[in-house]
């Protein structure tokens, strides 16, 4: 155990779990906008499977990451018009058209994978930025100033995603349509209009965090997620709707997986036993959600769909 | 949670007009307009992708029909698919008819095969009259604890029993894994993640026919049965339907709502359990085996037990027909597979596609019926 407890190894953890902390952030920021807005899209995981495909077929056939980057936001792009078309303009319950989701991301990038790759191919992913001096600081760099721009990004949006919607008129929109879209409605705001933009945007970031899993381990395979797009739907509870929170619940999910696979590495912790390790994820996210979900915060209006009284 | 109330009021029906009399030949058919229409458009949606992939898809089709049900060792292989998605889709009709959602049936589905195998280990000599009985119910104790579990949480704490459950797989998914290393490990099997042949007394009898048809499909029909006599014809089963329906009004009739959901869950888990037990003891090795991952034991059913529920209007009894229409799709897709080169994955695909439409079309359903005059056989969530 000792072996764990040396400044190299600890600022090792802590900088992976900020690397492996990106996909969940991504994709919960985009799912606290969605549910902002009054929608749930437990779909989360089929769409970060999509895009994840997309980013890694993508940068297979063209050796380009940036073009893979791009092909996870559209992949996203298009899997948000169809859940707006579902769940907006069909009023489908939000819970299990996600399932739907899923499963049709889940079997999709697999059909996809078999027919397209069939053996798995590595591809050239992301690499850290090089920032010069400041990489090369003791503990400092290596923590901060070594990640992979999209890393950047996504802690980048934290205060992008808190401004948009604390401080502009299209957040106090989003609000507004999760809230009372009644009340929103009588004021001319264009309920479903937003709503649908909402999905859209949570579903962009959702598809971007499947690409930055893909390029960031080089790989695709069969859900390759395993349940981190489910975990992301639980950091928004665990953030409560806040993009403080729910960075907070990502770096802890982070820094949980990241020493779980150190433990593994170093030996202290082996064969059957890190099984049990690998359960400490999802049995966190049950304490938590037990922990939090007593605490007011949701959005009235959430799963509920509009439709104006005639 | 607020799941969208998708009932139709039969207080908004059209005066009788000239279209009424039309409305009402048509009404008997409302029902199954949704499962038809859902049907029809996965099965175009297949089809463009089939194109896609430069397969013909009538070709595909028909290799997937054949493979299904063309003869009788394939409707025996679907029918041995089918059941733990009979299994699943009956607890699944418990479930969301408590307006409670279960997605957990994967983890109900292995914490049941776990108890069960336990089971046959521990009573290794217990003739086979006992034994099979016992690990059937060891399954649906498993499974119904499994399930009690997040039921208790919602009930309780208001954890939302979607998330949880979820979670609730991936624990016992880790669980198998860490089993199937450790303690429940073949003695002298080092690399694969498998238990010992379990006890001859515990297999599943096969059925006369010289198929690989075994009992788990009575067992299958008798849990539908008794699903269907529990939420129809029982005063628990009213409880739970009037909580799904509205939890305010059931609690301040005075019934337990908190217990209800509980109860739900519970019930849900242990038929989802039941299929953990089936899927070991009539599996052709007579093992539990963890090797290439979850699914490759669950083979999905907890999930695509929910499309057979759904498909079925969830109803017990109706879910078992839906059970094996999927079972054939999974069946034959690997007959499609060899075929036309286009991977079975389609048909997990093709499920989602199915979710995705049945539950976007109630919305039309609804419509149907109130035009229809007619009033929401069930309750309509789903």
């Amino acid at each position: 155990m000792s072996d764990f407890f040396t400044v190299s190894v600890l600022v090792a953890t802590l900088a992976s779990g900020i690397r492996l902390a990106t996909p969940f952030l991504l994709s919960a920021l985009g799912e606290t906008i969605g549910q902002r807005a009054g929608v749930l899209n437990l779909g989360v995981e089929g769409v970060m499977l999509i895009g994840a495909y997309a980013a890694y077929i993508t940068a297979l056939r063209t050796g380009s990451v940036v073009a893979g980057v791009i092909a996870a936001m559209a992949a996203g792009a298009a899997m948000g018009i169809v859940y707006a078309f579902i769940t907006v303009v069909m009023h489908a319950t939000q819970g299990i058209s996600g399932i739907g989701i899923f499963l049709f991301g889940l079997g999709f990038t697999d059909l996809l994978f078999r027919h397209q790759v069939g053996t798995p191919v590595p591809i050239d992913g992301l690499r850290g930025l090089d920032m010069g001096g400041l990489s090369e600081l003791p503990v400092v760099g290596e923590l901060f100033f070594q990640h992979s721009v999209l890393t950047y990004v996504a802690f980048a949006l934290v205060p992008v995603v808190w401004f948009a919607m604390n401080r502009t008129t299209f957040g106090l929109n989003v609000r507004a349509v999760g809230e009372t879209p009644e009340a929103a409605d009588t004021l001319g705001v264009r309920v479903n209009v937003v709503r649908t933009q909402a999905i859209i945007i949570g579903n962009v970031m959702a598809g971007l965090a499947g690409g930055t899993l893909a390029l960031d381990v080089g790989i695709f395979q069969q859900n390759l997620t395993s349940g981190q797009g489910f975990i992301a739907v639980a950091l928004v509870y665990f953030g409560a709707w806040r993009s403080s929170g729910v960075m907070a619940g990502a770096l802890l999910f982070g820094v949980v997986s990241s020493t779980v696979l150190q433990l593994k590495t170093l030996g202290i912790i082996v064969g059957a036993n890190s099984t049990i390790a690998a359960m400490a994820p999802a049995i966190l996210t049950i304490v938590v959600l037990v922990l939090v979900s007593r605490r007011i915060g949701a959005p009235s209006a959430l799963t509920v769909p509009f439709e104006r009284d005639n | 949670m607020a799941l969208g109330q998708l009932s139709a009021d039969p207080d908004d029906a059209p005066p009788e007009l000239a279209a009424g009399r039309l409305a009402r030949l048509l009404r008997p058919f409302v029902g199954v307009a949704v499962p038809a229409t859902a049907a029809i458009a996965a099965l175009l949606v297949g089809a463009a992708m089939l194109l896609a992939f430069g397969a013909n898809p009538l070709v595909a089709y028909r290799e997937l029909i054949t493979g299904a049900f063309g003869g009788a060792d394939n409707l025996a292989d679907t029918a041995v698919r089918a059941m733990p998605l009979a299994l699943v889709g009956v607890g699944i009709c418990i479930a969301f008819r408590t307006d409670v959602i279960n997605i957990g049936g994967e983890g109900q589905i292995i914490l049941g095969a776990i108890t069960a195998t336990v089971t046959s280990m521990a009573f290794d000599d217990v003739p086979r009259v006992l034994l099979v009985p016992m690990v059937i119910v060891a399954g649906a104790i498993g499974g119904g604890f499994w399930g009690a579990i997040p039921g208790a949480l919602k009930a309780y704490a208001g954890v939302n029993e979607i998330l949880s459950t979820i979670m609730m797989n991936l624990v016992a998914f880790h669980f198998l894994s860490f089993l199937l290393q450790d303690l429940l490990i073949e003695p002298g099997a080092i690399k694969i993640q498998q238990t010992r042949r379990l006890s001859e007394n515990a297999d599943l009898p096969l059925l006369p026919g010289g198929t690989r048809l075994h009992i788990g499909v009575l067992i299958a029909i008798l849990v539908a049965v008794l699903g269907y006599l529990l939420l129809f014809r029982s005063a628990l089963g009213m409880r739970l339907r009037s909580v799904g329906h509205n939890p305010d009004a059931s609690q301040y009739a005075g019934m337990a709502v908190k217990k209800s959901i509980t109860q739900a869950l519970a019930f849900s888990g242990a038929c989802c359990g039941i299929a953990g037990a089936v899927l070991v003891f009539g599996s052709e090795s007579h093992r539990l085996i963890g090797e290439g991952g979850a699914a490759a034991f669950t083979q999905n059913a907890g999930f695509n037990g929910i499309v057979a529920a759904l498909f079925g209007a969830l109803h017990p009894i109706f879910t078992v027909p839906a059970s094996f229409l999927f079972g054939g799709m999974l069946t034959g897709g690997s007959d499609m597979q060899r075929a036309t080169q286009v991977p079975a994955a389609l048909v997990v695909a093709l499920n989602g596609v199915v979710v995705v439409f049945v539950v976007g079309s109630l919305r039309l359903r609804d419509r149907l019926r109130t035009w229809a005059g007619g009033i929401s056989s069930y309750g309509g969530r789903a």
